[in-house]
């Protein structure tokens, strides 16, 4: 293929890889504190909506980014709430999460659908973006885009290199010995489950402010699963989530772009291949031993002791 | 100052576990009358057009025993998975591929007698359920590939592969470019029991979650699958075969969801189309969990979320309540329900310090 098709297509599957980016990294942060958080589409979808109507009501899309942030440490808590304070089961309350988010979003934003809001529109960044084929790949996007080129070495090096970040993987590796050494793993596991979820609900944000600038049922579409599968793909490591990430942009772009081409491929074929590469991708990184990867106590309660 | 100890229960006390549910229904009630102020409704009107909606009149009660009926079988094969810790997500996916099975036997041998037509129906339906549900159970038993998102992504593919089949090959010519097939033979559709409006799926249920009761109960490898779900490491030094176990459930599993995707359309249907997936299998989840994965209480619960379904369908309709109400009530009882665990799972004392 010539570079005028596979640039724009690289630099749109940046551009869809970006919120399921944001929703990964919040689902490393939780799960490396040893908490399982499934609702990550439930966390997003409020996300999206609450970004929607705050920029809506205010015209102000930074403030509406902001607050889509405070919505997904809002609706994570719930999680933290069920599994930390009443010990409930990780994955079952996960679920209950996403049905009560992705039922919440329908129904309070009933009101808004097919609307328009302000959001973000591309800031081609001088010099950078002049730099061939790597300028328009990343460096023609809205500013949300960028900020994700920042994020994941601060995750990094806060979790590898920072001692919260070390006692936040004690708690989900050996949660026992964390204890026994003195630390509050409660406490490092609900700032593992708010910290997810601030991003999930970033990531969500991205859809309605810049991905697109509406708003109707469904937007996450199943993000927030692909972004759980690919967390095991990155084997928890935010630098592989970058790659993960724009490789599901990637297929998202490019079928949208063979729909639109008027290709005889009947659209619901096309519509499976980021399912179905999800399944492949899951395949692909267990068979290299991406399950020993996992926090060792990942979605395991702490039972109580006297 | 008091303080508040927690201490595990060795054995859950059957009558609590009932006294959370109700509680857990009442607050997560309670919470929904709030989003319904939010629209200027009263909460009390609200939850009186919900309940008389559900079961306020005999064509209700039917109503909602036709929707409890997928509800159970989905819920009876998520129940038996939860048991052993695999968690199938998948009923809904398994559901689909069950429909487009039983379809598939009714559009290509309509002029067989019935007597041999619908049981073919349900064996394929099962089986197309039952091999959607055997992959990801190998998956997970050669790699462990993780089954949750397997298969939930496996149900957007079944779901996405019906749409192709009812938008392309098996659209009915004569349905003026509507997404559907051509109506089953008659001979391929489940009867109405007597002059009620509920179809005879009502009895596959009773046989089938019999069925399911005894073989957990009383067979040999029903008490493996108990023993398992408790400790998998006990297990394997008691040589009970897990990995085996693992394909086995997902199998049965994807089995019912099949079979309650061949009642559906052939009893509610007579057809498939899209408007089939109703998301019986995310609600049939919930209904596990309400049940502690017993199947005489999934019947219970299958019936009172059916009745859920049914309220907020009268809710829409009087009172322009968007559907995803129901969702919500699915959801904050899952949850409470989940955190009312603590209550009968532990017990509770305050102490004085």
């Amino acid at each position: 293929m010539e570079p005028a098709i596979i640039v724009p297509l690289l630099a749109a599957a940046v551009q869809s890889g970006t919120p399921i980016l944001y929703a990964t990294l919040g689902e490393i942060v939780t799960e490396k504190s040893g908490v399982l958080n499934l609702g990550v589409e439930g966390v997003m979808i409020l996300g999206t909506l609450t970004a929607f109507v705050v920029a809506l009501t205010t015209g102000n899309p930074i403030l509406a980014f902001a607050a889509a942030g405070l919505a997904g440490t809002l609706a994570a808590a719930i999680h933290g709430m069920v599994c930390l304070w009443f010990k409930g089961n990780q994955v079952v309350s996960g679920l209950a999460l996403t049905i009560l988010g992705t039922g919440l979003a329908d129904y309070l934003g009933n009101a808004y659908v097919g609307r328009t809001a302000p959001g973000f529109s591309p800031l081609p960044l001088p010099l950078l973006s002049e730099v061939p084929i790597v300028g328009p790949i990343f460096f023609n996007h809205d500013p949300l885009v960028y900020l994700t080129y920042g994020i994941p070495p601060i995750i990094w090096y806060g979790l590898m290199r920072t001692r919260p970040g070390l006692c936040l993987r004690a708690a989900g590796e050996y949660p026992a010995a964390a204890t026994a050494a003195g630390l509050d793993v409660a406490a490092y596991r609900w700032f593992g489950i708010l910290c997810g979820g601030f991003l999930m609900g970033l990531g969500g944000a991205y859809l309605s402010l810049a991905y697109t600038h509406l708003w109707t049922n469904n937007l996450t579409g199943g993000r927030g699963w692909i972004a759980v599968a690919l967390v095991i793909f990155a084997f928890w490591r935010p630098g592989r989530a970058v790659f993960g990430a724009y490789l599901f942009g990637g297929i998202m772009a490019l079928q949208l772009r063979l729909q639109a081409s008027g290709t005889q491929l009947p659209s619901s074929l096309l519509l499976m291949l980021p399912y179905a590469l999800t399944v492949i991708v899951l395949v692909l990184s267990s068979w290299r031993r991406g399950v020993s990867e996992a926090p060792a106590a990942l979605g395991v309660n702490m039972e109580p002791v006297d | 100052m008091f303080r508040i100890r927690i201490t595990k229960n060795q054995e859950p006390r059957g009558w609590s576990s009932w006294l959370v549910v109700a509680a857990a229904v009442a607050l997560s009630l309670g919470l929904s009358g709030i989003l319904l102020s939010i629209r200027d409704i009263s909460p009390l009107t609200g939850l009186a057009v919900l309940f008389k909606g559900a079961y306020g009149s005999r064509f209700a009660i039917e109503d909602c025993l036709i929707k409890a009926i997928p509800i159970y079988l989905c819920s009876l094969g998520v129940a038996v998975a939860f048991r052993l810790q695999v968690w199938n997500i998948g009923a809904e996916g398994q559901f689909a591929l069950g429909a487009v099975g039983a379809t598939w036997v009714a559009l290509t041998f309509p002029n067989l007698p019935g007597p041999i037509l619908l049981p073919a129906m349900i064996a394929m339906a099962a089986l197309a359920g039952g091999l959607w549900g055997m992959i990801p159970a190998i998956l997970r038993q050669r790699l462990q590939t993780n089954e949750i998102i397997v298969t939930l992504m496996m149900n957007y593919i079944a779901i996405l592969f019906l749409d192709y089949l009812v938008y392309g090959a098996w659209k009915d010519p004569t349905s003026f470019g509507f997404p559907m097939t051509s109506e089953f033979p008659p001979q391929a559709v489940i009867g109405k029991i007597g002059s009620t409006s509920v179809n005879w799926g009502l009895a596959h249920c009773l046989v089938l979650g019999t069925l399911v009761w005894v073989f957990i109960r009383f067979t040999r490898v029903g008490f493996e699958l108990k023993a398992a779900g408790d400790s998998v490491r006990a297990a394997r030094y008691a040589g009970i075969p897990y990995d085996r176990l693992v394909v086995l459930v997902m199998v049965i599993s994807g089995a019912l969801a099949g079979w309650a995707g061949f009642l559906e359309a052939s009893a509610t249907i007579n057809r498939l189309q899209p408007s089939i997936m109703a998301g019986y299998g995310y609600t049939a989840i919930v209904v596990a969990w309400l049940a502690r994965l017993n199947p005489l209480s999934i019947a219970i619960a299958s019936f009172l979320l059916a009745g859920l379904r049914v309220g907020v369908e009268n809710l829409q309709l009087d009172l322009q309540v968007p559907a995803a109400f129901g969702s919500i009530l699915e959801g904050l009882i899952l949850l409470t329900v989940l955190a009312g665990g603590l209550f009968t799972s532990y017990r509770l004392s305050v102490r004085r310090n």
